[in-house]
């Protein structure tokens, strides 16, 4: 573990009764990175996040957090990360800046409050009571308490849920600029865009353990190598799943020719495709050859 | 197909990241000269000293007042119910000089009064208590806050401090009443006036933890209020408030006996109540020392019981 790991797992197993929500995980979030854990629900992402913010007691294997065991995190370990859960609708009562500050009170060097509530755009919404605030408005400020204490490593539990595409590309905005402003981030997400906008680096989570693990581009590219080629033949349309498509076409060529070959697609997997098949949803059929 | 990449292989957007990271690590290092120049910038956070528990747990005292009285329920059923009580009562009961007792009597609203106010206590202690911290379980407040660096001794500070002055206010705005509205005669000696507090701060602080316990029973936030609000309710048939405790069945005051409220009660007629009245309590004694013992017991185990359960999260919620 090199000293700018953030956040190291090795082999991270936790059970509830016979459900293994999290079977051998393993994985490294460098300092300054958006890593994103990119799964299905159910897939482990919340209970693998949990067990790093200290929530959650593991059944075995090793973890890190900015070199503490979370097990073990104190005030000042705390003091040191920022928390966005998946879902909260506590505190009604209470106004956008009674809140912002009074989470300020909890940290050694918070940021001033009302420039936070600024740069999350809620400066009109100042004075109003969470309660009256929409979705996108409550997770934005989810976001400013999780960040009020200027957090080193910042956790942020599938933010986007229920968001307009508006309110997502703003968010997304805000979280870039943390980024740049030095803040590492891990984000859960089961919006595969959002991973591709955001992410440094992307895992891909099911069944509680890493299937993949790059950037998205190299995600997608590793499996656009696998090539769809489709045409008819024999009036029977046909597919066929290969790394050399122009060798296929050829022989196909070859075989219908001359002339045009009926029906004739070479098409390249998205990122989507491949991240339906890691965690299992996809239609494999579709990258197999199949009479249709 | 499921191949992990080696966690260590430098992606061109884990680069990306580095470079950021080690340019901040060096900009520090001018200003504070540092061995491994690979350590990224140590936040200014770290060096800055956490906020003492003093002053977390008054900015929780502040929030936990704020929050209380913008609780429209909150305010009429914990806050305003033994005021209103106490005005139905002793206009209701009161009327052409009733009185309860041997002669001369005592007037009903006097009679009366030490039993809303402690009632009072009982609501504004181990009602309020049960009530919003199921709901702030619920709703993933306390989760929210214990993933925050507040020490968790500040939360329930907080939740005391807020607890005294509301419960301190309402007996200010009770006794105000009754004295004003009603001409109830308020106790002229000190010895009378050190009787209450003790008999209040005990009283609320044995109903604070068992609320804090308590808080622990329903299954969620919706379902709290139906499961505290009867058995206050219940306690408060039972325990002398609304009936004269005298004219209660033997076994229902055997029963009564066992819970607190029956002794706040008496502890306060002993305050609010003349001299001459002691000889017209069932055991012919105001019984300070079992009523101390009482609320000191309930004090304890609910401290022991609620330390052993109390849950940041939900149930379901790991």
């Amino acid at each position: 573990m090199s000293p700018t790991t953030a956040v190291h797992v090795r082999d991270l197993h936790k059970h509830y009764g016979p459900k293994r929500a999290v079977d051998g995980l393993e994985l490294t979030v460098e300092h300054g990175e958006i890593f994103s854990v990119l799964g299905p629900n159910g897939a482990g992402k919340t209970t693998t996040v949990e067990i790093l913010e200290g929530y959650r007691h593991r059944d075995r294997g090793e973890v890190s957090v900015l070199g503490t065991d979370p097990q073990h995190g104190d005030r000042r370990w705390r003091s040191r990360l920022g928390i966005v859960l998946q879902s909260a609708d506590d505190q009604a009562e209470l106004t956008v800046a009674e809140l912002v500050q009074h989470f300020a009170t909890f940290y050694p060097s918070p940021r001033d409050p009302e420039e936070l509530v600024a740069a999350v755009g809620l400066t009109e919404k100042a004075g109003t009571r969470v309660r009256q605030l929409s979705g996108g408005q409550r997770r934005r400020l989810d976001v400013a308490l999780g960040i009020v204490g200027r957090p080193e490593l910042l956790f942020l539990d599938e933010p986007t849920t229920g968001f307009d595409p508006e309110a997502r590309r703003s968010f997304w905005d805000l979280l870039r600029s943390l980024r740049d402003e030095g803040t590492t981030i891990l984000l859960t997400t089961h919006y595969l865009d959002e991973a591709e906008q955001l992410a440094d680096r992307c895992a891909v989570v099911r069944d509680g353990r890493v299937v993949a693990l790059d950037t998205p581009a190299a995600l997608g590219g590793r499996a656009a190598r696998q090539v769809m080629v489709r045409w008819v033949e024999d009036s029977t349309a046909r597919s066929a799943t290969t790394a050399e498509p122009t060798a296929l076409v050829a022989a196909l060529t070859a075989r219908l020719g001359p002339g045009e070959i009926p029906g004739l697609e070479v098409v390249r997997p998205t990122l989507e495709d491949v991240y339906l098949s890691l965690i299992g949803e996809a239609s494999h059929h579709d990258l197999e050859e199949v009479p249709a | 197909m499921s191949t992990t990449t080696p966690p260590t292989e430098h992606t061109a957007g884990h680069t990306a990241g580095h470079t950021d990271g080690h340019t901040a690590g060096h900009t520090d290092a001018h200003t504070a000269p540092t061995t491994e120049p690979t350590v990224r910038r140590a936040p200014q956070g770290t060096a800055a000293a956490l906020p003492s528990l003093a002053r977390v747990a008054w900015a929780r005292t502040v929030l936990e007042l704020r929050q209380f009285f913008r609780e429209r329920d909150a305010v009429v059923f914990i806050f305003a119910y033994p005021l209103i009580m106490l005005a139905i009562f002793a206009t209701v009961f009161g009327q052409g000089g009733a009185t309860v007792g041997p002669e001369p009597g005592i007037p009903f609203a006097q009679y009366f009064l030490p039993g809303m106010v402690a009632t009072g206590v009982m609501l504004s202690s181990f009602q309020n208590l049960a009530l919003s911290i199921a709901v702030e379980r619920d709703e993933g407040g306390l989760k929210r806050l214990r993933g925050t660096p507040m020490p968790p001794a500040a939360y329930f500070l907080g939740k005391i401090g807020s607890v005294l002055l509301t419960s301190a206010i309402q007996m200010v705005l009770l006794i105000g009443l009754g004295s004003l509205a009603f001409g109830i005669d308020l106790p002229t000696t000190a010895d009378k006036w050190l009787t209450f507090a003790w008999v209040f701060v005990l009283g609320t602080a044995a109903g604070a933890v068992c609320g804090v316990a308590f808080s622990s029973v329903p299954r969620s936030g919706r379902s709290a209020s139906a499961v505290v609000t009867p058995i206050v309710l219940v306690l408060q048939f039972i325990s002398g408030v609304f009936f004269i405790f005298n004219d209660l069945p033997t076994w229902m005051q055997r029963v009564a006996e066992i819970f607190p409220l029956k002794w706040l009660a008496q502890g306060m007629r002993s305050v609010f109540l003349p001299e001459e009245a002691e000889a017209f309590e069932v055991s012919g004694s105001w019984q300070h020392e079992a009523t101390a013992a009482v609320l000191v017991a309930y004090l304890v185990v609910g401290l022991v019981l609620g330390v052993r359960t109390f849950r940041w999260q939900r149930r379901d919620d790991g």
